[in-house]
């Protein structure tokens, strides 16, 4: 391996907790770390960065127009274009909701082998762990090629600080704006304020339990006063309680939280298939012989309705 | 318009997974027409209407007994199948090739849909490997989709409910999500209808699929079960509240 580099995400002039952890993981097995950040550098994402052993900081300037710069294909570009300037080797990124519109990109442009939503990667070997069938197999994959690219779970792996000196590179990409895509709107609706499913410490869901679509507005009261992102099981969105994008889920998002509290949900095979990955879970049914039951950390026996509207009031 | 679908034969999502040789599962679990795959087909028809006189060719990469997917989305409406055969493992470089090596051989194509990763393998990214070789654009996750002037306009799902919307030139590569469309459930009629529908077989060595410069290869499985040993919080709804929220803050540390 030459030069492993690292996709940031950067939230409110931050850079993400998730982003820092794929840093700590990347720096297990790479000796030097570059980072391209697309949105623009400031001290304090330089300072983060550093703090946390990355070597390089990569200014990868866009086009100011948001249309553009927002595109995936624009991004893909630049990043590809970064890989081949630097030749960079390995390329990280996050299995986020941008990096899934992302890293296939990247390694559909290289043509080289990408795993995506790993849960550990070694950069010298070219092997990845990913859970495949639903979470029900722990997969061991070995990449070969020029470049290899791997998407990192969200929340993986926690940061850990490891300063170092960085030094930054402003790379600006001049390739030609696709005209065969183009963004013509994007809304950022609910993502300001509501915490990030895939990237919340805290998710609070709610299932069959809750009854009606009135009653759902306790998990997402409660979910706000613990910090954490409302999710739902797959019968909640069905029936019209929530849109799909709180589906937790084999065919919803895929989460790993620190703790996930169930609240009404019974634990179907395709709901553990979502979350089965979380520190710990924590489920609150009526029903004791409810599935999620026998395979939690904490059992609640008890009516939701009762004990939700208590941790609201404790809090 | 000719529209390509291509769809994966899984397993089941709701079978039991088990491991041979700590390297490969065992296939005598029931398997079927990727879930994600249904919306990708299901969308195929809505356009046909909207569009008389399309043809939807249902494409496929798999063993034998793939067959039965290529019927399932044959009695959803597809008009006739392709199944690329072949009793070897692909990984995602050389699926894309062999995909888009059939889909040259019998097209061209105006649209290829897919859905937005498989279940098995959860690979997410066969649908842009496709767009690539083909040169065409790329959505994935689509949650709407109109053709207006030639053009497709798709609407694209982010987490948290955040969305894009996307004017794509045709012939362009659309990875069908969950919000698209309420798949096709086929009657019985539709069902007997589809055994009369052709499939023509393909293999790599005809198709002259192309090695690919690099791969991805399974080596090891494990099955993935974490065993956890549930404690029990009992007492009154207040005194249950006040132990999770000492859970939250003490064992987690989630909370100050």
């Amino acid at each position: 391996m030459k030069q492993a580099g690292i996709v940031i995400e950067v939230e409110h002039n931050q850079v993400k907790e998730t982003s820092l952890g794929m840093i700590t993981l990347a720096g297990r097995t790479a000796e030097s770390l570059t980072a391209l950040v697309m949105d623009g550098i400031t001290r304090e994402i330089t300072d983060q960065l550093a703090a946390h052993g990355v070597h390089t900081i990569v200014d990868l300037v866009l086009p100011d127009a948001p249309e553009i710069r927002l595109n995936p294909a624009v991004r893909a570009a630049a990043v590809v274009h970064a890989a081949r300037e630097l030749t960079l080797d390995r390329v990280l990124g996050l299995s986020s909701p941008e990096g899934k519109d992302l890293l296939p990109r990247v390694a559909a442009l290289l043509d080289a082998p990408l795993v995506m939503d790993c849960v550990d990667v070694d950069l010298n070997t070219g092997l990845a762990n990913t859970s495949q069938y639903s979470g029900k197999v722990m997969a061991q994959i070995q990449l070969t090629g020029e470049t290899l690219v791997f998407g990192v779970r969200p929340n993986a792996v926690p940061p850990e600080p490891r300063p170092v000196q960085a030094k930054t590179v402003v790379l600006t990409d001049n390739e030609a704006v696709p005209e065969n895509i183009t963004l013509r709107s994007w809304d950022n609706k609910d993502s300001e304020g509501r915490q990030s499913l895939v990237e919340a410490d805290i998710i609070i869901a709610g299932g069959r339990g809750l009854k009606n679509k009135d009653n759902f507005s306790l998990i997402i009261d409660c979910a706000e006063k613990l910090n954490a992102a409302p999710g739902a099981s797959r019968v909640a969105v069905d029936e019209g309680w929530v849109p799909y994008a709180f589906q937790v889920g084999q065919t919803g998002e895929k989460v790993s939280p620190q703790v996930y509290i169930a609240c009404g949900i019974s634990g179907s095979i395709q709901h553990f298939a979502g979350m089965k990955t979380a520190k710990m879970i924590i489920a609150v049914n009526r029903d004791e012989n409810a599935a999620i039951m026998a395979n939690c950390d904490y059992q609640v026996p008890g009516d939701l309705f009762d004990i939700l509207p208590e941790i609201m009031k404790q809090l | 318009m000719q529209i390509y679908v291509c769809v994966k034969h899984v397993p089941d999502s709701a079978a039991n997974i088990h491991i041979v040789d700590n390297l490969k599962i065992e296939e005598s679990v029931p398997f079927l027409l990727n879930p994600y795959d249904e919306h990708a087909v299901t969308e195929a028809v809505v356009l046909k209407n909207q569009v008389p006189g399309s043809e939807i060719i249902a494409v496929c990469l798999g063993k034998k007994d793939a067959e039965s997917t290529l019927r399932s989305a044959l009695a959803m409406g597809a008009d006739r199948g392709l199944l690329v055969e072949t009793e070897k493992v692909c990984d995602s470089m050389t699926t894309a090739r062999a995909l888009h090596a059939a889909i040259v051989k019998d097209g061209p194509a105006d649209m290829i849909l897919t859905g937005k990763e498989s279940i098995d393998n959860e690979g997410m990214q066969t649908q842009f490997r496709i767009g690539a070789l083909f040169d065409f654009p790329v959505v994935t996750n689509a949650v709407s989709l109109d053709i207006k002037n030639g053009n497709a306009i798709v609407t694209c799902e982010l987490a948290g409910g955040r969305t894009r919307t996307f004017d794509l030139s045709l012939p362009c590569v659309i990875g069908a999500g969950r919000g698209l469309n309420t798949p096709i459930y086929p009657t019985f009629p539709d069902v007997v209808k589809s055994r009369k529908k052709p499939i023509e077989t393909l293999t790599l060595p005809e198709l002259n699929v192309p090695a690919a410069p690099g791969s991805a290869k399974i080596v090891s499985m494990t099955p993935l079960v974490q065993k956890r040993h549930p404690r029990k919080i009992t007492g009154t709804p207040s005194a249950q509240a006040a132990e999770i929220i000492r859970i939250l803050k003490q064992e987690a540390k989630v909370l100050s």
